[in-house]
């Protein structure tokens, strides 16, 4: 009955389909064969990444919960922990985008409840092609919109986020979405199905058609009929998930819970066999107990539908009318689907029979860990490559000042308040840093305390240099946060990556993880929880490997955070961090102004990195400085235009020193001004305290100098002793701020 | 004095209107399930923001039918105040408390942001501490907050000095640019002919921080602590 095409069907190779017939001792059944294949895909099983992962940080003092639950947990103090986590919806937004990003923030919300931690903030990091290509605004449009909508409707803010635009996406766009939590350390609740005899619940949204196969579908490429894989995006309800979030944070009151999980890719299955796997049980359910929305599902159909919004509780023998009684408060069924059982089985009935008969740990402990071949990439050693005495002809430098504006409007660069305008990032009145800053700030009520959070990635580093660019991105996440005056205390990846069957990719991969797990050991943030993308291709091309970072960190006490706007005329600017190198190597200004996309990424000294992040964490806590930005896309000249932005037109001068990149003075120039070395942060000083300023910094052996001051309603930077850049701070802030609205005025026009 | 928060399935300020009452501004304040029918002796009503019944139909089409609609109804008829923000400010014109409706923003997105409010009338229970003519920086966090109603009902509601917050520049003057919806006559608040029921689109209860969206907020929850106090100075058993 199981033919080799069923096999090929269900994205399994032969030789997985041997080891399952080795399992059973017996051929499978189809509805077996359906849940090994989205137990054993990729998205469910990591079997291409799993050895490489094993090798990240993932422990610390400050963790509560590591990788292996529905998300991570860190300690924050006052006995509150802080539960977060990132994951990708790349395939589904790039099918369906508003429903593929909207199900993506349904489901990241579900990973932090199931945890028991009421969720307080949403993060986004996105990507697309260029802006101007086609289709890229109806993609971003739909997948705005779905966050939104999402978001939003159940009343989680948006804090903040980031947004790239480069070809490489086009074809394969990144949905990345990260939420954290705030729970009692000592309530945190896990996905585990113990204790035989305990009753097995389904709550939520029925169960439909919709989805079945969406974890194989993230487990495959795509190509020109990926269209017709519509059904298997799921439908999002925030209004039912706002139901379940608060009848599920009730419940978890009462001490009647032994786990809970949501069911998220592979549905229905994923959550049996990961609660009994972990609790080291069976699970015994009878799927005609399932509440279902169409007629005539099979067990098949039943156990592999992706439908959003369902949760899978073990509740305590005697306390069932309990639970009963809070979701029926709600409006909402609690089912009695089955049983938790001591012979660890996934055993599957309809009416009583057998269906499907498997052991938990054949499809979670036992499914197939691959050491893919890795090589190095062909192209590597050609784009790293990069003579800037040699710059294409064609496209020129035409001079600082329409160089910064030209940066400015880069989409990329400019002013993201289009986008964050339409999600709400003030719900629930904690919002402290709003979106546009480096890091989204809340604070935790109840407590001084406040939690500061940042996303990065650099697809762009990670492809010149796979390895270096994973570790400048947990950098910069972490350099973020530590901007806003808190201590990074935990981090979480979302790694996104072409087909892990190609060796180039494989190796990419490898080198990336490399580069996270040592700048994560480094900056003292472990890893405690993610996801991992791969299959991010189309047609055979991959996105740049794109690993996005998220980063944690406390502020001990919420009045004293940072953000990055100039707040007074007259204050010193001290550039802390080395002055640069002038390091152009795969900039946006290479990028932007010479259409190139070559070099070496900038270089990263880690414990020059540390120091810089202690240091601003000192500063801020000791109410030093009054802004603090860091230099990232555009170097330091973009910086020093954010931080004049937003602050009702403060101007500011300063004084570079110059660099000898190239033959070409005007290079030279640029490589001063827009060079992107990475752990260097613009600080505003208050004159007075400049003098602690400065012996703070030499006290933690961090490079600091006084480079200007803040006034007037110029934007001028000297490089060299010779004015390079003099402009209204209005009219570049009036390019940065439309640039993205001006792409939407365009069309409508 | 006790506020009473009406919490319907899908409401997201519910927690926001409370703590800035309760921690705040130091008053009684409880939650009202939508299903229940007893006001539990709030001398305020707060109804909420949020997606009430996840507003899938009309926003507030179906919370206008929830047990505690009543009780509510006949709290305002008495003269009870009642405050409606954004959602709760729907779900006040789908019940005719308020006349009008919501259309979808102008634009057609969802916004985020903070606007300028110029105070039109101080003689409701919710500006009775601001002053006409003052200016008030607070957010909005709506998709369909673009206020409508016909000639004849506008005509009225102008006539009646109905109108309590308007849409405008930062000096309070008003522009089309400056009206983050379209709403018709720059309405971003209105009270009902007896001036107790009062609907705004802008979120007051976040802006009553300095750390977290602002201070201007704290003159709608002001008014109402000060107008209570004042009538219970006047008539001590003035509760419902």
């Amino acid at each position: 009955m199981i033919d080799p095409q069923a096999i090929e069907r269900h994205g399994l190779k032969r030789d997985e389909y041997d080891r399952i017939v080795q399992f059973l001792g017996r051929e499978p059944n189809l509805t077996e064969l359906g849940i090994f294949s989205v137990m054993w895909s990729e998205h469910c099983s990591y079997k291409s990444s799993r050895v490489h992962l094993k090798t990240l940080p993932t422990e610390g003092p400050q963790v509560l919960q590591g990788p292996g639950e529905n998300a991570g947990a860190i300690d924050i103090g006052d006995g509150l922990a802080a539960v977060f986590k990132i994951e990708s919806h790349n395939h589904p937004s790039f099918i369906e985008p508003y429903q593929g990003a909207a199900t993506g923030v349904g489901g990241i919300i579900r990973d932090i409840f199931t945890m028991g931690a009421r969720p307080i903030a949403l993060l986004n990091s996105l990507r697309f092609g260029a802006l101007d290509a086609p289709g890229t605004r109806r993609l971003l449009e739909g997948v705005v919109a779905g966050i939104a909508g999402y978001g939003n409707s159940i009343g989680i803010p948006t804090v903040g986020g980031e947004i790239v635009f480069e070809p490489s996406y086009a074809g394969n766009p990144l949905v990345n979405v990260f939420c954290l939590g705030v729970a009692k350390a000592s309530e945190i609740i896990k996905g585990v199905a113990s204790g035989a005899g305990n009753a097995v619940y389904y709550v939520g949204a029925k169960t439909g058609r919709d989805g079945i196969h969406g974890a194989t579908m993230a487990s495959a490429e795509f190509d020109e009929k990926s269209a017709e894989k519509r059904p298997a995006v799921q439908v999002g309800d925030p209004f039912m998930e706002k139901l379940l979030l608060e009848a599920c944070l009730e419940v978890m009151k009462t001490d009647a819970l032994v786990g809970i999980q949501d069911m998220g890719a592979a549905g229905l299955t994923c959550s049996t066999t990961e609660m009994g796997s972990r609790g080291g049980a069976g699970v015994e359910i009878d799927v005609a107990m399932v509440p279902q929305r169409e007629s005539a599902m099979t067990p098949y159909e039943i156990m592999l539908s992706e439908s959003q919004e369902r949760m899978l509780l073990v509740v305590k023998r005697g306390r069932e009318a309990e639970v009963e009684r809070i979701f029926d408060k709600w409006d909402l069924h609690a089912v009695h689907i089955g049983e938790v059982t001591s012979d660890g089985m996934l055993r599957v009935r309809e009416r009583g029979a057998v269906v499907a008969e498997i052991p938990n740990r054949a499809l979670t402990d036992e499914a197939p860990v691959y050491r893919r071949p890795m090589a190095e990439p062909e192209y590597l050693r050609e784009v790293q490559r990069l003579d800037l005495d040699a710059l294409p002809a064609g496209l020129k430098d035409p001079g600082p000042n329409p160089a910064l504006l030209a940066l400015l409007a880069t989409p990329t660069i400019a002013s993201k308040k289009w986008i964050y305008r339409q999600y709400d990032h003030m719900v629930r009145t904690n919002t402290i840093n709003m979106p546009g800053q480096g890091a989204g700030v809340v604070r935790i009520k109840g407590t001084d305390r406040a939690l500061a959070m940042s996303v990065d990635g650099n697809g762009r580093y990670c492809y010149l240099d796979p390895r270096r660019g994973a570790m400048l991105a947990v950098a910069e996440a972490s350099r973020n946060v530590a901007c806003a005056g808190a201590r990074p205390l935990g981090a979480t990846n979302c790694l996104n990556f072409g087909n892990p069957e190609r060796p180039a990719i494989m190796w990419q991969f490898a080198k990336a993880v490399e580069g996270i797990g040592d700048a994560c050991r480094a900056l003292g943030v472990p890893i405690t929880g993610g996801n991992v993308s791969l299959y991010n291709e189309t047609d055979g091309n991959a996105v740049y490997p794109t690993p996005t970072i998220g980063v944690v960190g406390l502020l001990e006490h919420a009045d004293r955070v940072l953000s990055g706007q100039f707040k007074e005329t007259g204050d010193t600017i001290v550039l802390l961090g080395r002055e640069g190198a002038g390091e152009l190597g795969g900039t946006e200004y290479l990028k932007v102004l010479h259409g190139l996309v070559a070099g070496a990424p900038p270089a990263i000294d880690l414990e020059a990195e540390r120091a810089l992040e202690s240091l601003l964490v000192t500063l801020a806590g000791e109410r030093l400085i009054r802004s603090a930005h860091d230099c990232s896309d555009g170097g330091i000249a973009v910086t020093l235009a954010e931080c004049c932005f937003d602050t009702n037109g403060i101007g500011a001068e300063i004084s570079l020193e110059s660099v000898h990149v190239a033959g070409d003075a005007r290079i030279d120039t640029a490589a001063a001004l827009f060079g992107e070395s990475a752990s260097r942060v613009l600080v505003s000083v208050e004159p007075d305290q400049l003098t602690t300023v400065l012996e703070r910094a030499a006290a933690a052996r961090v490079p600091a100098r006084v480079v200007g001051s803040t006034g007037g309603n110029r934007l001028r930077i000297s490089v060299g002793g010779t004015t390079a850049i003099d402009q209204s701070v209005g009219d570049a802030e009036r390019v940065w701020s439309t640039a993205i609205d001006q792409y939407f005025a365009r069309r409508v026009a | 004095m006790k506020f009473g928060i009406v919490v319907f399935p899908g409401s997201n300020c519910d927690e926001d209107a409370f703590h800035a009452a309760r921690d705040v501004f130091g008053q009684e304040a409880e939650y009202l399930w939508h299903k229940d029918t007893d006001l539990k002796g709030a001398d305020v009503i707060i109804l909420p923001g949020g997606f009430a019944h996840g507003d899938y139909l009309r926003t507030g089409a179906m919370a206008r039918f929830s047990p505690i609609m009543p009780a509510v109804r006949a709290f305002a008829e008495r003269g009870g105040p009642v405050l409606g923000i954004c959602n709760g400010f729907q779900i006040l014109l789908e019940s005719g408390l308020l006349p009008g409706a919501m259309l979808r923003n102008r634009g057609l997105k969802y916004r985020c942001e903070h606007v300028y409010l110029r105070v039109e009338q101080s003689d409701t229970p919710f500006t009775a501490a601001a002053r006409p003519g003052q200016i008030l920086r607070i957010p909005i966090g709506h998709g369909e907050g673009n206020y409508f109603a016909p000639p004849d009902v506008l005509e009225k509601i102008e006539r009646n000095r109905q109108v309590v917050l308007r849409y405008t520049d930062p000096h309070g003057r008003i522009d089309d640019e400056w009206n983050p919806n379209g709403s018709v006559n720059a309405i971003a608040g209105l009270c009902n002919e007896a001036r107790n029921v009062v609907g705004m689109m802008p979120h007051p209860e976040r802006a009553c921080e300095a750390l977290v969206g602002g201070v201007d907020g704290r003159a709608v929850f002001e008014s109402i602590v000060e107008t209570f106090r004042l009538a219970e100075h006047r008539q001590p058993q003035v509760t419902a």
